[in-house]
């Protein structure tokens, strides 16, 4: 009797279904992502609040600090909180993200050691909690605009390819760090240390044209969240923002091969993230 | 037809032996590097790795509708067994082939959230054992109906009392509808009542044509829900085949624990220059064919010794205590004067007396009913396995004794109907 439930196990032996189990587990992810969007502010006084004061905070701050005290500007034409709130709405998604999917493994450590599913459904479904945050911030984005009376480009018809970018970068990292979180603790006390530097390496509160000529800027541009960052606050804010295509290259490549390298590791080591969590 | 072939499955683990406590930092593994970079010749002085073959060389098939249980020690690999069979961790070697929906319940309630409610936590649990959201739907009822939890649907998990918790775990993975399942030592938690239930719903599994695998200490629900047994030790399918003679084959390897001491030199033998000790031995009368001491096994003690001091007043007192140290009873001898030369004593524990369990014995030698002359702690180690008759409960059997005494029903008054 052919079965479609007939499996073998062997070393090794998982991988040639990895991707249709994947698949087949869908309802799985979505379930996941469920359950960490509802705990998310479970027992808090203000619940999803957090996620509009949190962006809100942060960017006066930004702005005060910034603009006002180190009088630092934006592109000519582009008012400062917007170019911030911009670079902080795709920043912040990618840092949640990021930390997030270093972090699933561990998290799910009473899943990982009693139950079977590919276990890449974890850094998947933990994306929904940042992506959720994201459309939050960009609400408040959309608002700010209003309030400074500057028309949305036609160019944020681009919008999704930057969010898709954005979530392929922090797949690429997070997988990588997901994996070596398992074996290293190490990497819960580096990542929101990599996240705080990042924030100052990417242009978050400054716009990249100040690289702009720059014997560093071929390096700059190698960081993937430059073309990132750079290209989301395109699409918004129109050319009057400065965006160098040359780092978006570079953002498609680096990232491409991030993501490979990692999912290549990460596949390597799933196999063993019970005998070492 | 067989639904599960196991072909030499070996699963090898490598132990670090560290000389730091805990697991292995970034920063252990670089100055264990940086070590082997400068002083190669020396040998890997951080960390010693040493394999350990949790399973050798496993080769079994299981038939559609068998119910199987797994025997062992701990650590004999049944766990690791299941761990594979669930494709939690791979095997090193070998292939197994499953022909049908495989369902594992290793743990009850294993992805429970605490601060969901029941409700949201039923469909995340089920989904994670492999149901589909339809299925869930369909059994919710049943569930809910079956831990008994109507009443807090809507409270966090977090807020059930443990029993709660793991009547809920238990009832979703009692509605999977696997063609085969596995289960772990899941009998250990609840109370006997739960137990009861579990087994019950386990039994109703096996009925119906589904294949069980099941791990236990529970010597006796093995006995009642299995036809067949593996037996496992040090990582080898020892043994194989009916449950019956599995378990007995279990039961007289690890029964006799320290049933005898003796010893031929009065020099060597423990105790001082008034007595000394020969011997201490415990004799079962096995009933049937059995080779193991089970409830109803009445059980022989003797124990010599060495007088060495003319006309002394001695008298024996034998303690017997549970593996966990209460004393059970402390039973004694008349004393009698004895002249030099061996003085032997004999006490006989009836059968369905104790319960099933593990002892210690410990025998003492006192003179003029007072002084202690020599007391021998811990002598003898002996288990008790259960039996039971006529009886379809199967939890552990409360009590430290279990005596069968004059103990009765009968109708008093019938109620006549008009």
């Amino acid at each position: 009797m052919a079965n479609q439930h007939s499996i073998t196990i062997k070393a090794g032996g998982s991988e040639k279904d990895y991707w249709k189990d994947l698949w087949l587990h869908k309802q799985l992810l979505w379930i996941l992502s469920k359950r960490d969007l509802s705990v998310r502010y479970k027992q808090t006084l203000l619940g999803v609040a957090w996620s509009v004061l949190r962006p809100v905070m942060t960017m006066t701050v930004m702005v005060f600090v910034y603009s006002y005290v180190a009088k630092l500007k934006a592109d000519p034409g582009i008012p400062y909180p917007l170019m911030v709130l911009g670079g902080l709405t795709i920043w912040t998604f990618f840092a949640n993200t990021f930390t997030q999917i270093s972090n699933s493994i561990l998290i799910n450590h009473n899943l990982v050691s009693k139950v079977y599913f590919p276990r890449l459904l974890m850094p998947l479904s933990s994306v929904a909690v940042g992506f959720v945050d994201f459309l939050i911030t960009f609400g408040i984005y959309i608002v700010v605009t209003i309030f400074f009376q500057t028309p949305i480009s036609w160019q944020i018809v681009f919008l999704p390819c930057f969010i898709l970018l954005t979530f392929i970068t922090s797949m690429g990292f997070g997988l990588f760090f997901a994996a070596l979180n398992v074996r290293f603790r190490d990497i819960g006390q580096l990542i929101p240390f990599m996240v705080q530097v990042g924030m100052y390496v990417c242009p978050v509160a400054y716009p990249s044209s100040l690289v702009k000529g720059t014997w560093y800027e071929k390096y700059y541009n190698l960081n993937p969240l430059v073309g990132i960052i750079d290209g989301f606050r395109w699409c918004l804010l129109g050319s009057k923002s400065y965006f160098n295509p040359q780092s978006l290259y570079s953002t498609v490549i680096t990232s491409s091969i991030i993501l490979v390298i990692s999912l290549i590791y990460f596949r390597k080591k799933e196999k063993t993230f019970v005998d070492h969590i | 037809m067989s639904v599960i072939v196991a072909e030499n499955i070996s699963k090898k683990y490598i132990i670090d032996h560290q000389r730091k406590n805990g697991s292995s930092g970034l920063r252990d593994i670089v100055s264990e590097t940086v070590n082997k970079l400068f002083r190669k010749q020396e040998k890997n002085g951080f960390t010693e790795k040493e394999e350990f073959w949790a399973l050798q060389d496993v080769n079994f098939s299981i038939d559609k509708g068998d119910r199987i249980g797994i025997v062992g020690h701990n650590g004999a690999g049944k766990s690791t067994l299941l761990k594979i069979l669930s494709r939690i961790t791979e095997p090193t070697t070998g292939q197994i082939k499953i022909d049908g929906r495989i369902a594992s319940l290793l743990e009850v309630g294993t992805g429970f959230h605490p601060e969901l409610t029941g409700r949201e936590n039923i469909f995340l649990n089920g989904a994670i054992l492999g149901m589909s959201k339809g299925e869930i739907r369909e059994s919710f009822d049943a569930i809910v109906d079956f831990a008994g939890v109507e009443k807090f649907l809507d409270t966090p998990v977090k807020r059930y009392s443990s029993g709660m918790y793991v009547r809920l775990g238990f009832a979703i993975a009692a509605h999977l509808n696997p063609e085969i399942l596995i289960v772990d030592e899941v009998l250990a938690v609840g109370d006997t009542e739960f137990q009861k239930k579990c087994l019950g719903k386990m039994r109703d599994v096996s009925e119906s044509g589904r294949t069980l695998l099941f791990v236990s200490h529970n010597l006796t629900a093995i006995q009642a829900l299995c036809n067949k047994s593996f037996y496992f030790e040090k990582g080898r399918l020892i043994d194989q085949g009916d449950t019956t003679h599995i378990v007995t084959n279990y039961l007289s390897k690890v029964s006799h624990k320290s049933l005898e001491k003796h010893w031929d030199n009065i020099e060597s033998a423990p105790g001082n220059d008034q007595v000394r000790v020969k011997s201490f031995k415990l004799f079962p009368e096995y009933q049937d064919d059995l080779t193991h001491i089970d409830v109803r096994t009445p059980i022989n003690f003797q124990f010599e010794f060495w007088n060495m001091v003319e006309g002394a007043s001695l008298n024996l007192s034998m303690h017997l205590y549970t593996f966990t140290g209460e004393c059970i009873f402390n039973v004694g001898t008349q004393a009698e004067n004895f002249s030099k030369g061996l003085v032997s004593g004999t006490c006989e524990i009836p059968g369905n007396f104790l319960n099933d369990g593990s002892y210690v014995v410990s025998m003492m030698i006192v003179k003029d009913t007072s002084t202690v002359l020599y007391n021998m702690e811990e002598a003898l180690v002996f288990d008790i396995e259960d039996y039971r008759e006529n009886v379809t409960w199967y939890g552990k059997w409360p009590g430290y004794i279990r005596p069968q005494l004059n103990f009765s029903i009968r109708q008093t008054e019938h109620v006549v109907n008009d």
